[in-house]
């Protein structure tokens, strides 16, 4: 057990590496940089503000400058928000995006498992039909197309939650993200479960209990779930990670100060250092996940080995 | 059969309903009918003052920062006109009023001016705002280590531009405390617009000690202090900025709104849900595709007035094939029906522009002799331009506009397009870039041939347009520069006599039209979604409103 926490870790030392280096390389091509604007700067000007960034500096030292302030725990200054380090703005972007996400997740996992084992149960039977017709549809509606439905429905034309915002920070206002962030994934994770369940309710151990008398939902919830789980769990590892550090979409549409947002406006804005920020945030996070998925495993299906 | 676990599920979908309901009750909205509907408006009287007096605006994208010195862009000086008072007001209506000065005087040879300030003008600490906070401001603002990018607009006071360029000490500059509320400034050269400029937030004053004390971070809530109506309360960066009313601000007991609220919305269609949904009482812009809705069913909450900017098609001068063809780049000019555009296309009321500098006080605006012209002799005379260029039906022109990604650029491109082919079979490609890449693009002025741009005057005079195509200017994306173009500018940039100076600029714009470095498409206008009970706003060029001047009636 201990090896594989260590060997785990240190795996996941390359991983970073690798990410920050294309992620530093990918932004610094893009054509445009943070100090681009309608109004050109004179050029004595313009060299004191990239001296001021380091931009005059070669890419590979203002690479190892920026591995450098990373294993301090710097992200270094924002570029487009003078005042604020991306660290700062990390810490005030996340926890709006773990508690939408968390919220969206949990959602997602309970409605998206009920829904995926009341369809196995009712295997090719109407309501079956019904839900995976329901879960391809949700798959299928980017959530660029419902989350604008459900502003102009519940917010402009019933006026029964905000449009957008956090407001004073009231749930009304995380309803409608919420439910846009969730649905697909409820959608995906039913599909998921239907399959799975379908095929541990076929195995032997399933017909055992069943020959022995037992409730249904004793079989479900005793026996079969814990096994059709597993492909959701890994599903759910970089799902997870990925919800919770922002849907980009969503926050865009909902005009959420969470990561997604700080991270579209960042690569907008060519903010070099706040764009890097997330993507090193986000990295570590999936694999953070993926880690806590491989514990999962273990504890769903003692076949596993680590 | 049944299934077993139904009844679980109707539970499930019950406690949903009930908990979007209950939400849903939360929300303090009125019930109405319809958008406009909303009942009496200010009580009895029609202007009794509602209990609450809150503002929630929309303000386009995020400010980068609020140190009114490094701010750039229209969003962050909307936010600080109601933090900062400037030596120079504006009224409702954009007249230049005196501001933290009470009067001043100018020299005959307007060189010098002498600002008074007022003795009972404030911090929001208690302060009182000194001639020395002007200075400190002014010399902050110019110092190269501050990384100001709008420093240049400074430039016409004395030494300005050698000590932002890192040539000269700050204390060389020509602003200087005569007393505590005595402040002297000497220019380069008579600038007939320099109290428009000290109305921008570059020539705000700041409080020395607390800059001093926070260092970079004196702008962020809680740590600024600032001059004017409003105090700055809470910032959530990509969200909203909060601005509270300054206790200690001289006019205080005339201010009627106690909080206004900035929100950060970049798309105007967002802006318009959130408008529409009772979330925001004013907005900065509208969606275009929203305006017939607009029009037909609030049309008494929709303001649009001539806004000081000019939309316009530019043509690489320095390379093939509008290098040194004049007459071609005129024909392409002429045969673009802007009429059409304004009424078809942008339709909020804009003005076909014929002149590249937006009507402004004091200056008269100039045209292409052809603006008078049918479109007939405007298109006969063209193609006789573009054969003399050496193009035809057989050996036709092609060439490629370039615009930054956006719908309303896009349309706009594809009937200009569409314009030239049908009256001069001129082959024309589109391209749109994203908006930095676009930048870059445009100012590198290898790859473009013909560009989308706009320009918004920083302040109301017709110099803000015109140095735009002075040859020293970083601006000139055109690569067209002209002596004659230059001295007649420099020549009114030290003009004192404002009647001499306007016909130079009137003679400089004349040879610009002729030369047509750059199409004039249209004069933008301002366009604001305003609730029927906030009271107060007035129509300006600058589109400038503060907060102080408005108030929330009853509703």
């Amino acid at each position: 057990m201990l090896s594989f926490f260590i060997r785990r870790f240190l795996s996941a030392i390359p991983t970073l590496f690798v990410l920050i280096a294309l992620a530093f390389i990918l932004i610094r091509i893009a054509p445009g940089g943070p100090f681009d604007s309608e109004r050109q700067l004179p050029p004595q000007i313009e060299e004191r503000i990239n001296a001021a960034y380091y931009l005059d500096e070669t890419l590979l030292s203002q690479f190892t400058r920026y591995l450098g302030n990373l294993l301090k725990g710097d992200f270094g200054p924002s570029f487009q928000y003078k005042e604020y380090t991306v660290n700062e703005l990390i810490f005030t972007g996340f926890p709006v995006s773990l508690k939408l996400g968390s919220l969206a997740m949990l959602l997602a996992i309970f409605f998206g498992v009920a829904c995926g084992s009341w369809a196995a149960l009712r295997q090719n039977q109407t309501i079956d039909y019904f839900l995976m017709t329901a879960a391809m549809t949700g798959i299928s509606i980017p959530n660029f197309v419902l989350a604008p439905l459900l502003v102009l429905l519940f917010a402009v034309q019933l006026q029964w939650l905000p449009a957008g915002g956090l407001g004073e920070g009231g749930l009304a206002n995380l309803v409608l993200p919420v439910i846009a962030l969730a649905l697909p994934q409820v959608a995906y994770i039913a599909r998921l479960t239907r399959g799975s369940m379908i095929e541990v309710l076929r195995s032997d151990f399933i017909r055992t209990a069943r020959a022995q008398g037992l409730p249904t939902l004793t079989i479900i919830y005793g026996h079969a779930l814990k096994p059709a789980l597993i492909p959701v769990v890994s599903y759910l590892g970089p799902a997870t990670a990925g919800i919770i550090t922002g849907s980009v979409v969503i926050e865009q549409i909902f005009s959420i100060p969470g990561l997604g947002r700080y991270f579209v406006q960042g690569a907008l804005n060519r903010d070099y250092t706040l764009v890097m920020g997330i993507v090193v945030f986000y990295g570590s996070l999936i694999i953070f996940f993926n880690f806590l998925v491989d514990i999962l495993y273990r504890w769903l299906d003692p076949k596993i080995k680590l | 059969m049944m299934p077993q676990n139904f009844s679980f599920f109707r539970l499930l979908a019950f406690l949903l309903t009930t908990t979007i309901l209950i939400f849903a009750c939360q929300q303090p909205d009125i019930e109405r009918a319809s958008d406009s509907d909303y009942g009496r408006i200010g009580g009895i009287s029609g202007n009794e003052l509602n209990d609450v007096q809150e503002l929630h605006k929309s303000n386009g994208s995020e400010p980068q920062t609020l140190d009114p010195h490094r701010a750039e862009g229209v969003p962050a000086a909307n936010i600080l006109r109601d933090l900062f008072e400037p030596l120079v007001m504006e009224s409702p209506t954009g007249e230049l009023v005196p501001g933290a000065a009470s009067n001043w005087e100018v020299s005959d040879d307007g060189l010098v001016y002498t600002f008074f300030l007022r003795p009972d003008s404030l911090w929001s600490n208690g302060d009182q705002v000194t001639a020395q906070d002007f200075v400190f401001g002014m010399r902050r603002a110019l110092d190269p280590k501050t990384l100001s990018s709008y420093a240049s607009i400074l430039y016409p006071i004395l030494n300005a531009e050698k000590i932002n360029l890192g040539e000269m000490e700050s204390d060389a500059l020509g602003v200087k405390a005569l007393n505590d509320l005595t402040l002297e400034i000497r220019l380069v050269a008579p600038t007939s617009y320099f109290l428009g400029l000290l109305n921008h937030n570059m020539a705000y004053a700041l409080h020395p000690e607390s800059v001093k004390q926070f260092s970079e971070k004196f702008s962020r809530a809680g740590n600024l202090i600032s001059n004017g109506a409003y105090v700055l309360k809470d910032w959530v960066i990509q969200s909203h900025i909060v601005l509270e009313r300054n206790q200690f601000f001289r006019e205080n007991s005339q201010t009627i709104i106690d909080k206004v609220t900035y929100y950060a919305i970049e798309d105007s269609n967002a802006v318009f849900k959130r408008y529409r949904a009772g979330e925001l009482d004013f907005t900065q812009s509208i969606p275009a595709r929203q305006l017939d809705w607009i029009e037909k069913n609030i049309p008494s909450e929709y303001f649009q007035s001539p806004y000081l900017g000019s939309y316009y098609f530019g043509f690489n001068t320095s390379k093939p094939p509008f290098k040194g063809r004049p007459g071609l780049r005129r024909a392409l000019s002429m045969v673009i029906d802007r009429k059409i555009i304004t009424d078809k296309l942008t339709r909020a009321g804009e003005q076909p522009a014929y002149g590249w500098i937006p009507p402004v006080k004091g200056y008269e605006q100039q045209k292409s002799n052809w603006a008078s012209w049918t479109m007939e002799q405007r298109i006969s005379k063209a193609r006789n331009l573009y054969h003399e260029a050496g193009y035809s039906d057989q050996k036709p022109l092609t060439v490629e506009i370039i615009y930054n990604t956006s719908q309303d650029h896009k349309r706009l491109a594809i009937a200009i397009a569409a314009m030239w082919n049908e009256t001069l079979g001129v082959q024309a490609r589109l391209l749109n870039q994203e908006w930095k890449v676009f930048l870059q693009t445009r100012q590198s002025k290898i790859n473009t041939q013909v560009f989308r741009a706009g320009w918004i005057g920083d302040f109301n005079d017709p110099y803000t347009f015109a140095q735009l195509l002075h040859s020293q200017n970083a601006q000139n994306d055109f690569g067209w520069y002209s002596q004659e173009y230059d001295s007649l500018l420099d020549g009114a940039a030290k003009e004192i006599d404002l009647l001499k100076r306007a016909q130079l600029l009137q003679e400089a714009e004349r040879l610009l039209l002729n030369e047509a470095p750059l199409m004039p498409i249209y004069f933008y206008v301002s366009k604001h979604l305003i609730k029927p009970w906030v009271s107060g706003f007035e129509k300006n060029l600058m589109d400038h409103t503060y907060t102080k001047d408005l108030a929330i009636l009853k509703h």
